[in-house]
């Protein structure tokens, strides 16, 4: 059979023109379906969701039941107290982004359009992060960061800018560790070892803006790769070129091979390293010894001395995980940070009296004083900082075992 | 700097060679490969590990287990993998290998999890000085076991009724049969012991590169590389060509960056096969008609 010309163009047409009424019905139901969030109708006392997308299984898996814990133990609190505005609890859904970008991506707009989340918390892993910021912002809704620390997550070019954090920003922690390596280690030369990959990136920019502030000469930028099991002869060229301080940027197991390479080449440096190293089994990867060579950031110690909140958030971790001591608390800083950043969130669903997500994120411009396990935040967020922690907020730890515990100094 | 490189290179080529062994073996008496040899090395490290770590086994018993496992794991995979496909003279063995390593790196994922476990081991805790640099006294003995593995395979083709009988089954597999060779055990066999080598090479580098699902994905494909350049007529030089391998990978690791392991690695690969399309010791093969 052969189709005329004027058949063919008939057929294009039909089809389009049916493409369109298909695309028109398609939105007219999703309208009244409801697949936007919405806030008419009378919702006194229905539950307020908040998403999680975190990596609840593989590699990062202590990262996602860490933050969980600590927003879990937030909102428990919250509700015993009445909810948020004027009485409704908070409800939290957990998505799994398995530390891929693409899932993380698909469990957002999932959260979004179909549980209608009022605002989400992001996980351990950065490029899931970034890669949820078009979808954040394009359903404007707030994302609120308790772990991943890349700048760019808070420091992105979206305006309104729907990201918010409560935990560590890489220019900031840049910033902290070249200051301690100037004042603490007393280096005049540092050298940095920082994994090939754009986290890594990300850390070479801040390093190199700070390092000169505080008189700091770089004497060498070493990358490495994920699988690379020695990288002594990169470490002999720092140590040549008269490093006196190594600043380390990596996770947990290429962090290790570092460590074993130094025993190779038996040169006894301080190490100073971002906190990717306690994100998995470092102290098992690099042995006992050489872990407890190395100072990182942290943004709390369950350890020592704890403020009355500190021991109310020990407390309550404790009865409802079953724990022994700080020492059985999974990743502290995932749970911190969560825990302070939940409370951050209920007042501002209280402050906005909306789960409209414009109207939510304004609010986190206007929250009252509030008095969390970190710090006490005042005016935590304003148009030009989205991140409530700053180098004040940060300290270092060592490992001890297998236990994270603060440095004395 | 230079030995420290060349020691380390040796090391983790030794691992490449041994893989691609392997690869040589299989093709060299069926003309057929095992494209998840990176697979099974990941499954022998995970194996010895949980044998001798997570249920306590010695390493003596759990050292043979693992190896008669991997070895078993390559009868499967010649039977039920390969056979099927190979038979009907079809090439889908190549995609059926490659599709039961993403199997088993999935499996294992599930079930060993997806986090890095470190592997204790003597040999690989305390480094010792050669020439002022230091090494892992694992790091000397795995190039002692490739090799030797090497030179024991090339008398085994060599210099036995076996490796007659292998070479026999590999260039007339018809006639071999009429012979009186079994042609298809023979087969089996070698894919057996290209599992078995696959294993002992992630035993013998768990300690050093630790074990987790995914750490015998890129060791596979540069062990297919150097199974490649070093020229699939000879283990000998497939095993050459994987220390030699792993040496050009650390000398510029070494000296250029960590990034540049890769890139200069594989460009080499280009380059040899380029100039030398039946690898540095491979010879081209003749078919007499």
């Amino acid at each position: 059979m052969v189709f005329e010309h004027s058949q063919i163009t008939l057929f294009h047409r039909r089809t389009f023109l049916r493409g369109m009424a298909g695309l028109g019905s398609a939105i007219a139901l999703s309208k009244l379906t409801g697949c936007q969030p919405t806030t008419t109708g009378d919702t006194s006392g229905d539950p307020v969701k908040l998403g999680l997308v975190a990596a609840i299984t593989g590699s990062s898996a202590l990262s996602g039941e860490s933050i969980k814990r600590g927003l879990e133990v937030a909102i428990d609190e919250i509700n015993a107290n009445g909810g948020v505005m004027g009485g409704r609890p908070i409800e939290l859904v957990i998505r799994d982004d398995e530390s891929t970008p693409a899932k993380g991506v698909a469990a957002t707009r999932e959260l979004i359009e179909r549980e209608q989340v009022a605002a989400i918390f992001g996980g351990l892993d950065s490029p899931v992060s970034l890669a949820m910021l078009p979808v954040i912002h394009e359903l404007e809704t707030p994302y609120m960061g308790v772990w991943a620390a890349a700048t760019g997550i808070t420091r992105n070019d979206f305006d309104p800018n729907y990201a918010f954090r409560v935990s560590a920003n890489d220019n900031i922690v840049d910033n902290f560790l070249t200051r301690y390596a100037q004042q603490e280690k007393g280096a005049s030369k540092i050298g940095l070892v920082l994994i090939n990959n754009p986290w890594g990136e990300s850390n070479q920019k801040g390093f190199e803006e700070w390092a000169p502030k505080y008189g700091l000469e770089i004497v060498g930028i070493e990358k490495f790769n994920d699988g690379d099991t020695d990288i002594s002869a990169q470490l002999g060229r720092l140590q040549s070129g008269g490093a006196e301080t190594l600043l380390l940027v990596a996770n947990a197991a290429p962090g290790a091979q570092m460590m074993k390479s130094l025993d190779r080449l038996n040169w006894d440096v301080p190490v100073v390293s971002h906190w990717g190293i306690s994100g998995g089994r470092f102290p098992e990867l690099a042995g006992a010894e050489a872990s407890k060579k190395v100072t990182f950031v942290q943004t709390y110690s369950f350890f020592g001395e704890q403020s009355p909140v500190g021991e109310k958030v020990l407390a309550a971790l404790q009865e409802k995980y079953q724990l022994a001591g700080p020492e059985d608390i999974l990743a502290p800083v995932g749970t911190a940070n969560a825990y302070d950043a939940m409370n951050l969130m209920a007042l501002a669903l209280d402050t906005a009296d909306s789960v409209e997500g414009p109207t939510l994120r304004e609010a986190f411009y206007n929250l009252p004083t509030y008095d969390g396990l970190i710090k006490t935040y005042e005016q935590p967020f304003t148009p030009d900082n989205h991140d409530a922690l700053n180098e004040d907020d940060y300290i270092l730890v060592q490992w001890d075992g297998d236990q994270i515990v603060p440095i004395s100094s | 700097m230079w030995p420290q490189l060349i020691l380390s290179g040796m090391a983790i080529g030794s691992m490449y060679g041994l893989v691609a062994l392997g690869f040589q073996m299989t093709y060299a008496v069926s003309n057929t490969m095992n494209f998840s040899q990176g697979a099974v090395v990941m499954v022998g490290a995970v194996l010895c590990y949980c044998l001798n770590i997570t249920w306590g086994l010695s390493a003596i018993a759990a050292v043979p287990i693992t190896l008669i496992l991997c070895a078993a794991l390559g009868l499967l995979i010649e039977r039920w993998i390969v056979r099927p496909f190979a038979r009907n003279g079809s090439q889908s063995w190549l995609l059926s290998t490659i599709a039961l390593g993403i199997i088993a790196e999935n499996l294992v994922m599930l079930t060993f999890g997806k986090e890095v476990r470190g592997y204790p081991s003597p040999l690989a805790e305390t480094p010792v000085s050669i020439l002022n640099f230091g090494v892992y006294p694992l790091e000397l003995v795995i190039p002692v076991v490739g090799l030797s593995t090497a030179l024991a395979l090339r008398l085994l083709f060599t210099r036995t009724l076996w490796g007659k009988a292998f070479q026999a089954a590999s260039e007339n597999p018809d006639t071999a049969r009429l012979l009186g060779v079994p042609v298809t055990w023979l087969i089996a066999l070698s894919f057996s012991l290209s599992t078995a080598l696959a294993g002992l090479a992630g035993m013998l580098i768990a300690p050093i590169a630790n074990v987790s699902a995914t750490m015998g994905t890129l060791l596979g494909v540069k062990a297919f590389a150097t199974a490649m350049i070093g020229g699939l007529s000879n283990p000998w030089g497939v095993m050459l060509a994987g220390v030699l391998y792993g040496v050009v990978e650390s000398v510029a690791a070494g000296t250029l960056g960590g990034s540049y392991r890769e890139i200069v690695g594989f460009i080499v690969v280009i380059v040899v096969l380029s100039v030398r399309p039946n690898g540095l010791f491979g010879r081209s093969q003749v078919k007499k008609v």
